[in-house]
């Protein structure tokens, strides 16, 4: 495994490193990216080659390809990694993702933060000859953690206004411009490239069948950062790599905000590939491995989790703009044990009424993460609705301000 | 071919006379806002469904032939 | 056919369109601050609130072709049809004409909402507040001679009970205030 670091490498370099690019018969890359079991490194997990399919059967060459760099999940940063260190990588992802798709435009949508991912981007873009250039552009996503939803994306190319809109029709179907539009995670695009050069048995002989990847890991560890990971490895594996755990840890936070506690003893040994996760019921989603230390409070880690989800929420549909704050605030009042004589009872019957009320999956987001929590800190929150705590608590920031 | 009730959650602003007028299908959470029980409408609530839809003060709710709502997962 | 038959029709249906103009318009903002009691849902509301609508598009029809058909007012069907264009009482029947079309506008955006979409229908139905003072104008301004009690009656109960929902519904704020709301600012996201 390799740590990322930023030093977004040139387009001479990247030829001499990996080679030209190949010509594939649109078809063929398709079918190539089909059988290779790629999955959407964005969260979502949506087989690529399907997601390919799908755009290139309704193009008729006025495709789209939005290559998504907004990263929006605040404890993920292995996309702009990615972009500021090899942005040519991603560039060739996009250029493959339009040829297959019968795109000409390409859009790269990179989150304002990320200005180093930005900068990459652009400069390696103008190291391409002019019709490349000509086909490109970058818009920048603005901060917000929906922004990067796919049809957020597409609604603030067409119209200024990062908010998800009602589907369908989904982006693959009507998107940019009214034209199919593949919104593609940047490190999906990035690996496509990698199987175009060394073909699909390269990435389906590792990681027990489900390639490589990229993790982020932070928390409870010497050294949080990026990794590049074969995904037959396990979690220790990956604690290992980031220098060891910092003190004991007592849960893991898997896949970001999006995603849902686990047991850290559990799944130490177990490999991080999507198949294995799935048949845990786990899934490693973006990739975000965070470690919450065994001395801070699971309760209290939820709770700040709760309020920025809730405050992230794009306020477009009734359950989420009621129904996010009611859960962030009774699961503050039982953080800071003075909960109210119903509010562990309240939060159950509300998540239940809050999966797939949205337009968008926001709040079955938030849903999964609080319910994992109430799972797995059961006996937290037992106690916190009695008035007492299980931890010494020191309150752990949990990427939140 | 059967029909599906649903919902622009965006649209709707929780009026609740789908609600009203169909409580076989449509309850509403806490805050108002409907939740519709999966599946397809059955024949005997055809009518009201229909009702249901026209009524909407901000045509949230539409029917949707089941061969139309394709799942892409 | 009786001229004094014809001119009652006219005033009399004049009169019950101006009435239950009032009622759709009350309904209509009860319809808009969601109001309901356990024995009177919102569909009520509504269902009301539409049906007292097209009801009074029958009266206006008598209300029109009477005045129009009858040989006492000398009106043609030109001055029904093309507002401000009568011999008689030009700018007061005129409002007449204009409130007809505005109502016609609303019913039909109304009636053929999926095609026109819930954006255009809203905008066109807050003519509404044009359309009902035109109506009570028109009716004061062309309303025949002698002032009668009961007639003065009526026109006080109509604005007296659009005024106090109008007051009632400026005094709340709209239920879907949150949508207006500038949303929170993003948090600063620091990582640990």
């Amino acid at each position: 495994m390799e740590l990322i670091g930023p030093s977004g490498e040139s387009l001479a370099a990247h030829r001499q490193r990996l080679g030209p690019l190949p010509a594939l018969p649109s078809g063929e890359l398709i079918a190539e990216l089909e059988s290779s079991g790629l999955l959407g490194r964005g969260g979502a997990g949506f087989p690529v080659g399907r997601k390919w399919r799908a755009v290139a059967e309704r193009s008729s060459g006025r495709a789209v390809v939005l290559a998504n760099g907004a990263e929006g999940e605040p404890l993920s940063r292995k996309d702009r990694s990615l972009m500021a260190a090899r942005p040519h990588l991603v560039i060739d992802g996009a250029l493959l993702a339009a040829q297959a798709v019968g795109a000409d435009d390409i859009i790269f949508y990179i989150g304002a933060e990320h200005r180093a991912a930005d900068a990459a981007i652009r400069h390696a873009l103008a190291e391409r000859p002019a019709d490349i250039r000509g086909r490109a552009q970058i818009v920048t996503a603005p901060t917000g953690y929906v922004s990067g939803e796919e049809s957020a994306a597409v609604h603030f190319v067409n119209a200024g206004d990062a908010r998800p809109t009602t589907t369908p029709p989904r982006p693959f179907e009507r998107g940019v411009g009214g034209r199919p539009t593949l919104v593609q995670n940047v490190e999906s695009l990035a690996l496509a490239a990698l199987i175009a050069r060394r073909g699909r048995d390269w990435y389906t002989d590792k990681g027990r069948r489900g390639g490589i990847g990229m993790i982020t890991v932070s928390g409870a560890v010497n050294r949080a950062g990026v990794q590049e990971v074969d995904f037959g490895s396990t979690m220790g594996d990956a604690a290992a790599a980031a220098g060891g755990l910092r003190g004991d840890a007592q849960a893991v936070l898997l896949g970001g905000y999006f995603g849902g506690w686990a047991d850290v003893d559990e799944q130490w040994g177990l490999p991080l590939d999507p198949r294995s996760m799935r048949a845990r019921g786990l899934a490693l989603g973006c990739g975000v491995i965070h470690f919450l230390s065994a001395d801070s409070c699971g309760v209290e880690a939820t709770t700040r989790i709760m309020a920025y989800l809730a405050s992230q929420s794009a306020r477009q549909c009734g359950p989420c703009v009621f129904g996010l704050p009611a859960i962030a605030e009774a699961t503050q009042r039982l953080a800071t044990r003075s909960p109210q004589k119903d509010d562990l009872d309240r939060i159950v019957r509300w998540s239940g009424q809050l999966v797939g009320r949205g337009a968008c999956h926001h709040p079955d987001g938030a849903v999964g993460l609080i319910r994992s929590a109430l799972q797995l800190f059961a006996d937290d929150f037992a106690q916190h609705q009695r008035r007492r705590c299980l931890s010494v608590s020191r309150p752990e920031r949990v990427a939140v301000a | 071919m059967g029909e599906m009730l649903q919902v622009d959650r965006i649209r709707c602003d929780g009026h609740g006379l789908c609600a009203e007028l169909l409580p076989e299908l449509i309850s509403l959470d806490d805050w108002g806002y409907p939740i519709v029980k999966s599946g397809p409408v059955p024949e005997h609530l055809s009518e009201l469904a229909r009702r249901a839809v026209d009524d909407c003060p901000v045509l949230a709710l539409r029917l949707a032939s089941m061969t139309a709502v394709t799942l892409k997962r | 056919m009786n001229d004094t038959l014809l001119w009652y029709a006219t005033r009399g249906a004049g009169v019950v369109s101006l009435v239950l103009l009032t009622g759709v318009v009350v309904l209509g903002i009860v319809s808009a601050m969601r109001w309901q009691t356990a024995s009177w849902p919102r569909f009520l509301t509504t269902g009301f609130h539409r049906n007292l609508a097209l009801t009074t598009l029958i009266f206006l029809a008598i209300h029109v072709v009477t005045a129009v058909v009858d040989p006492f007012t000398a009106l043609g069907w030109g001055a029904a049809l093309v507002p401000f264009t009568s011999p008689y009482r030009r700018f007061w029947l005129g409002l007449g004409v204009v409130g007809i079309y505005l109502l016609l506008a609303i019913v039909l955006t109304s009636l053929l909402r999926p095609i026109f979409g819930p954006r255009v229908w809203r905008l066109v139905h807050w003519l509404a507040y044009a359309m009902w003072p035109v109506a009570l104008i028109h009716s004061i301004g062309t309303g025949t001679d002698p002032r009668f009690l009961w007639m003065l009656a009526i026109e006080a109960v109509c604005v007296g009970s659009v005024v106090v929902a109008i007051a009632w519904r400026v005094s709340r704020a709209a239920p879907t205030a949150w949508r207006q709301l500038p949303a929170p600012a993003p948090q600063v996201k620091k990582w640990s």
